[in-house]
């Protein structure tokens, strides 16, 4: 019984630190969509988050410089991807998958002279007295800064994007670029500052990755997970509180699969890790079968080029 | 997706410049050595499958420098551009090719074909023709050892066991390990968890965590990061390494490693190579040919546990022990190798069964 609490325990645990390279990419994704740009260059931007913040932990011992070197270098890429589709109006989906690729490209470079240190693991902080519960209180109530920051992100955000005026004036260039432009509201400059924070929201996912979840550098070490963060806004129709839902369904499953293996379930193990994509892709289109539900949710000028002139 | 292709020669004429297949600057010196080229499935700095191959590669540069020259290509996906890759080096005066994951293996045989006059080294494939030679490792001889070792120094009597993909040389390691565990140790029992990756360090130190929470306190990988590694450390229990010493992400917990080296066959074949001794075979090497080591003892193994081990390796070498003895039952009991008989080599080749002592159901 005990140890049935222990996997319980340790499976919510697990799924908490493996949500939140997701969750931080994906709510910098729900900013950068609901303001009508669609960045597809999430892997590219978290990838150069995690070397540039590995690189700049191991030069200069703190991991709290390293979180803000990872945020940095995902919003310089995005920077690049602003400057080309915003300024320059080159095709959207394009250029997000060419950030990709030059991403995949430039963290290799840059994390050359980086493989093979290791990193201490930053240290956890427990949540006073939630964490004394016995056997799963320690796992579940026990993770680093970045864990509890992701966490808040969704409820700042949330209320962001619902009650704030900046939040609505986002929203409102990302519905309608035309009319906000009318209305008097700098579309261009609202929309570099969401691909920004975007680009900093993957920088830090991805340097959770090499900073928290496995404290080293290797390449391609976010295997594919900003391809997933890009579905999972799509799943949370672009909002917050389902992105933590996606992210912890998603993490959930890939946890929970590992563990059904381990206690020697026969399933076979290629369909398990299937699970958690397949999970995805059900709930995608359970919510994509209601067509009212997406169009209600998508920003109307995802994706659009706005041209101030005309 | 990455296509990064970086060329450099082995005198060091281009550096590091990272020029598409830019190999073709040789000085008049150059041109009378023998052009030997490599393409890796992964980065040189990998730590792990490419790295070591590279680390060939040097030994090759070290011992016949003033013969040859080198070239690589690093990060070549299996397939179509393997295919591009490989017929570039054919074509630009290569006159001999190591190409060094599974998936090179068609397009290996292809461009073999159509370059007669290069000589083609294929590792871990089977297909060959008389200008393609294929070499592979017994890898399961290292995994007899670490299973000896992992059966003294388990507490818990439960291992833990990270699988990539099941393919023969996966399961043949597994039970190569068990049985060698089971040996010293017939209570332990082996669980195994495929991440059906080779390498995605996230869902390595999962599965590793997941498989610490159920009880294990001993991990063994077959994957390539270091990220098993790393998690065991930080959980306090011990683990094997793979590919290459992994010390440094795991001082305490790190036991040992199941090395590969590939030095002494590259530089033999390169020299064969040279001589006009080169032929078409299969080679598959163990422990006895070097091609499989161990990396340094953990401090934490006491003496009589490495006396033991360093025993198993003399046996094996001199062909005393085999990894694969009968009586050998697998998880039904159904005897699969009779006892005082060895698995043969297509046996081992092949192999899709897991034996008694391991939980859980091989996917096919």
């Amino acid at each position: 019984m005990n140890v049935d609490l222990v996997v319980v325990g340790s499976v919510i645990a697990a799924m908490l630190t493996a949500a939140t390279p997701l969750l931080f990419a994906a709510l910098g994704e729900v900013v950068t969509e609901r303001s009508g740009v669609l960045n597809l260059g999430v892997e590219g931007m978290m990838l150069v988050g995690a070397v540039c913040g590995f690189a700049a932990t191991v030069g200069s011992g703190s991991v709290v410089v390293g979180v803000i070197a990872a945020a940095a270098a995902g919003a310089g890429m995005a920077l690049l991807f602003g400057v080309l589709t915003l300024s320059l109006l080159t095709n959207q989906v394009a250029t997000g998958l060419a950030l990709t690729l030059f991403g995949v490209g430039l963290s290799a470079l840059i994390g050359q002279g980086f493989v093979g240190i290791p990193l201490p693991k930053p240290p956890a902080f427990a949540i006073p007295l939630l964490s004394d519960i016995p056997v799963i209180g320690p796992g579940v109530f026990e993770h680093d800064a970045l864990v509890y920051l992701g966490l808040l992100a969704v409820p700042a955000l949330a209320w962001f994007l619902t009650r704030s005026r900046a939040g609505l004036v986002l929203r409102a260039v990302g519905e309608n670029h035309a009319a906000a432009h009318a209305l008097g509201y700098k579309v261009i400059r609202i929309r570099y500052m969401a691909v920004l924070f975007g680009g900093a929201m993957s920088g830090v996912g991805g340097g959770y990755m090499s900073l928290a979840y496995t404290p080293m550098w290797a390449e391609g070490i976010t295997a594919g997970r900003g391809w997933i963060a890009l579905a999972l806004v799509v799943f949370a129709t672009w909002r917050p509180e389902r992105v933590l839902v996606g992210a912890w369904l998603f993490g959930g499953v890939t946890i929970a699969q590992l563990h059904v293996q381990g206690l020697g379930f026969a399933v076979p193990s290629q369909l398990l890790s299937m699970l958690p994509y397949i999970a995805t892709i059900v709930v995608l289109v359970a919510i994509s079968r209601d067509v009212a539900r997406i169009r209600l949710n998508a920003p109307a000028c995802l994706g659009k080029i706005f041209h101030p002139g005309g | 997706m990455d296509r990064r292709t970086f060329g450099k020669t082995a005198l060091g004429l281009a550096g590091a410049a990272a020029v598409t297949l830019g190999m073709g600057a040789g000085t008049a010196l150059a041109q009378q050595k023998m052009k030997v080229g490599f393409v890796y499935v992964g980065p040189v700095s990998d730590f792990g499958w490419s790295y070591q191959h590279d680390q060939g590669r040097l030994a090759v540069e070290k011992a016949l420098g003033d013969k040859v020259t080198t070239t690589f290509v690093e990060n070549v996906p299996e397939g179509a551009d393997a295919e591009r890759v490989i017929d570039q080096l054919a074509s630009t005066g290569h006159k001999m090719i190591f190409t060094t994951s599974f998936g090179y293996m068609n397009p290996t045989l292809k461009v073999a074909q159509r370059h007669p006059n290069v000589m083609f080294e294929h590792a871990t494939g089977y297909k060959r023709s008389k200008n393609l030679a294929t070499y592979a490792a017994r890898f399961y001889e290292g995994r007899t050892v670490i299973g000896l070792i992992a059966g003294k120094m388990t507490k818990k009597n439960v291992i833990g066991y990270i699988g990539s993909v099941p393919i023969p040389e996966v399961v043949s390691g597994i039970n190569a390990f068990t049985l060698a565990l089971r040996e010293v140790n017939p209570q332990a029992e082996v669980r195994v968890v495929w991440v059906n990756s080779w390498y995605d360090p996230g869902k390595e130190a999962d599965a590793a965590k997941a498989l610490i929470d159920q009880g294990v306190d001993i991990i063994v990988q077959h994957t390539d990061s270091a990220a098993p590694v790393q998690t065991a450390q930080e959980r306090g229990i011990y683990v094997f390494g793979q590919a290459s010493d992994m010390t440094r992400f795991g001082p305490k917990a790190h036991l040992t490693a199941i090395v590969d080296d590939w030095t002494f066959y590259y530089v033999d074949r390169v020299k064969a190579a040279l001589d006009g001794t080169w032929k078409p075979i299969d080679t598959w090497g163990g422990i006895k040919s070097g091609m499989v080591g161990l990396a340094p003892y953990n401090t934490a193994i006491p003496g009589d546990v490495v006396a033991m081990a360093e025993k198993a390796k003399a046996d094996i070498m001199a062909g005393t022990r085999h990894s694969f003895t009968g009586p050998i039952k697998d998880q039904s009991g159904k005897v699969m190798i009779p006892a005082g008989k060895h698995a043969t080599d297509e046996q081992i080749l092949k192999m899709d069964w897991f034996v008694e002592g391991v939980v859980g159901k091989l996917p096919k």
